[in-house]
């Protein structure tokens, strides 16, 4: 079983986001970035499924992504302490924030010749939020994607891989491989990575550097960005009760809100 | 007949021909009598696989004479102390996986009386290190370590937010980044009193004193990062070394003549272990450096602490000694001379007090394994202390360390005293200058 993991690094949200001078992007700069939560399940979910795979000597799961930071070795040497095999980043003049269609052909030209089995990247990104990473990357190959998946089992050329839908719904998929899948949330918290074997791993390990083509583009262009404001008012009602309970009652009906 | 014999199926007996339990061969007829194991049937692999460990070796030593047991505060809750855990290691149990691994606070009151110097603040982060490597560590630990590696604090606060309190503490705080000059003082806030509602507090009411007293000072701001002593003891001692060379390169930037440090656990590091790794300042707690200017700060305390003033009656005070201030680093007047400087205050001792004192439950990572504590434990730590401090009569329980303030109040609450009020001296002394 080969799986592939393309990965990006995001603005960490922990921090308060800050809008450019222009007020049409993140102040890329001042923000520390961080691995997309999504794509840490990403990463769980492949480990998982190659070590449920039983063929441990022919699996590999190999994690690749485009150094937009100047510090995705980290994140790759994580990965690498998590259980993943090879690691490979995607260099040359991609700047922090590079659109997300830049970022899926780069990683599908990547990977086309390391045939993959199953690519499993994370469903979204909290960066673009368009959710395309992975139906991108599966286009440029060819291949199947199925997204939101939360638990893959890959046998004989087939996965089952589970969906889920809004409301609750769950759908179970057979697909033929090779296939993209976009993790929603593995099938079990992502482990923890300690420092110590990260420090360790980091001393040895072998980023494998991949050079990219031109960056292809979104084709959107962002006019405005600004922090949400505040649009109304909350109105605070005194008294008792039960005259709050008819102002209630009345302002429902005035509304239209109850039919 | 005994009771439940009759309970007995003998045609549901299955008498097995061979049996092994527990690495003893037990086949023969099942009511042969058996006589007490003698420990030299048990292999002793899993106590030399403890002691292969560097830092490890002293569990060997251990001749089983249990002077630790009675003094260590978590077999006074529970179930635990160095001697039980070196004859359960001995006799087969597995440390490495045993939920005792986390109960030890590294709080060193077995070390003080071991006369074998069977030495737990070495054993256990030895064992724990390994634990962590195979990704076996209790879930809220887990958690406080990947909050420390990515925030650069244990509560998973904002690095950019580590200066926000400065705000609102009533009193100058300057950062050294923008003073660009040299400061007597360095103050390392710690990251308990820049983010912790109770920690702001005290860390407001340090830079009020600090103020007052008139010292030349300077905090790092938001290049300042968690210590990582805690989380070094607690197994994570890859995550110590990144921190600790994080925080040695920032030191380095600016030029001071001392670092004054807020909490014993931040002191026990920069004093004992970031030198290893190539620091060289000179640090103090900030009870000792606030000793320093006693003569100073006397006169300011005007205002005696006594809500029942005019009664007569003094304020009881009583002091509970952080062990990585006392037991690990020997300070156990500093406190004391300045909580007998505050008008109004009646210092009583607690029968657990200085070289014995008792352990507030959060040193050793033991701040982050409130629930694993909780559930191998009759009573948390914190607990047992406030009990304490109540059959005492004490109004206020003292406190110098920055994990405390947080713990006691919340085990006031949880055992009925809600009236012991918790303050660290910092408060104390801010709010007797207030007069």
């Amino acid at each position: 079983m080969n799986i592939i993991v393309p990965i990006k690094q995001i603005p960490n949200l922990t921090d308060e986001l800050e809008i450019n001078g222009d007020g049409t992007n993140l102040d890329h700069d001042a923000l520390q970035y961080v691995l997309n939560e999504f794509d840490e399940h990403a990463i769980e979910e492949a480990v998982l499924t190659k070590e449920s795979a039983g063929d441990a000597v022919r699996s590999a799961v190999t994690v690749v992504g485009v150094d937009t930071t100047g510090e995705l070795d980290s994140a790759l040497h994580t990965a690498l302490a998590k259980g993943a095999d090879k690691v490979a980043k995607i260099t040359g003049d991609f700047p922090r924030g590079t659109d997300s269609h830049t970022q899926a052909k780069l990683i599908a030209d990547a990977i086309k010749s390391m045939s993959p089995d199953i690519v499993m990247t994370g469903v979204q990104a909290a960066d673009d939020r368009d959710g395309q990473m992975g139906p991108m990357i599966a286009a440029h190959l060819g291949l199947p994607y199925v997204g939101v998946v939360t638990s893959v089992a890959a046998k004989d050329g087939k996965a089952i891989v589970h969906k889920e839908y809004a409301g609750g719904v769950m759908a179970e998929f057979e697909v033929t491989l090779p296939m993209v899948v976009g993790v929603q949330a593995a099938h079990q918290p992502p482990r923890y990575a300690p420092v110590s074997k990260i420090r360790q791993i980091a001393k040895t390990a072998k980023v494998d550097e991949i050079s990219g083509g031109d960056p292809v583009g979104s084709g959107s262009s962002v006019r405005k960005m600004f922090k949400p404001q505040s649009a109304g008012h909350a109105q605070m009602w005194d008294g008792d009760a039960a005259d709050v309970a008819e102002k209630i009652i009345t302002m429902i009906k005035e509304k239209g809100l109850l039919k | 007949m005994a009771v439940g014999l009759d309970k007995i199926q003998p045609e549901k007996i299955t008498e097995k021909e061979h049996l092994v339990v527990e690495g003893m061969d037990i086949s023969g007829h099942w009511n042969r009598m058996f006589e007490p194991r003698v420990l030299t049937d048990y292999t002793i692999d899993n106590l030399e696989k403890v002691a292969a460990l560097p830092g490890g070796e002293s569990l060997m030593w251990c001749y089983g004479c249990a002077k630790c047991t009675a003094v260590c505060p978590v077999d006074i809750v529970g179930d635990y102390s160095p001697r039980k855990i070196h004859r359960r290691t001995q006799s087969g149990a597995d440390l490495f996986s045993s939920p005792d691994l986390w109960l030890c606070t590294t709080c060193m009151n077995c070390l003080r009386v071991c006369p074998k110097e069977v030495n737990m603040i070495q054993i256990m982060p030895a064992v724990r290190e390994q634990a962590v490597l195979e990704g076996n560590v209790p879930p809220e630990l887990q958690k406080a370590f990947e909050d420390t590696a990515k925030h650069g604090n244990p509560l998973g606060q904002p690095q950019r937010k580590r200066a926000d309190w400065i705000k609102k503490a009533g009193a100058a705080v300057p950062i050294m980044k923008d003073l660009k000059r040299p400061v007597d003082i360095l103050w390392y806030v710690g990251s308990y009193p820049s983010y912790h509602p109770r920690g702001i507090d005290a860390a407001s009411a340090a830079a009020r004193i600090f103020n007052a007293l008139g010292i030349d000072f300077g905090v790092l701001g938001i290049e300042e990062k968690d210590d990582g002593d805690s989380q070094r003891l607690a197994g994570e001692k890859g995550l110590f070394e990144m921190l600790a060379e994080e925080n040695i390169a920032t030191f380095g930037k600016y030029e001071f003549n001392r670092m004054v440090v807020t909490g014993p656990h931040e002191f026990n590091a920069f004093k004992n272990e970031y030198p290893k790794l190539g620091a060289d300042f000179k640090v103090l707690h900030y009870t000792r450096f606030l000793v320093e200017h006693l003569d100073k700060l006397k006169p300011r305390l005007k205002k005696p602490i006594n809500p029942s003033a005019g009664s007569g009656r003094s304020l009881k005070v009583t002091f509970h000694d952080p062990c990585y201030l006392g037991r690990h680093n020997g300070e156990y007047d500093a406190p004391r001379e300045l909580l007998r400087a505050i008008p109004g205050i009646e210092l009583v001792e607690m029968g657990r007090c200085r070289e014995n004192g008792y352990c507030c439950g959060g040193g050793g990572g033991g701040m982050w394994l409130d629930s694993h504590t909780k559930d191998h434990t009759t009573m948390r730590l914190s607990e047992r202390r406030v009990r304490e401090a109540a059959e005492y009569g004490a109004d206020v329980l003292a406190v110098c360390c920055p994990f405390e303030v947080s713990r006691f109040e919340d085990a006031a609450k949880s055992t009925g005293n809600d009236k012991l009020m918790v303050r660290d001296i910092l408060e104390l002394l801010d709010e007797s200058m207030k007069g």
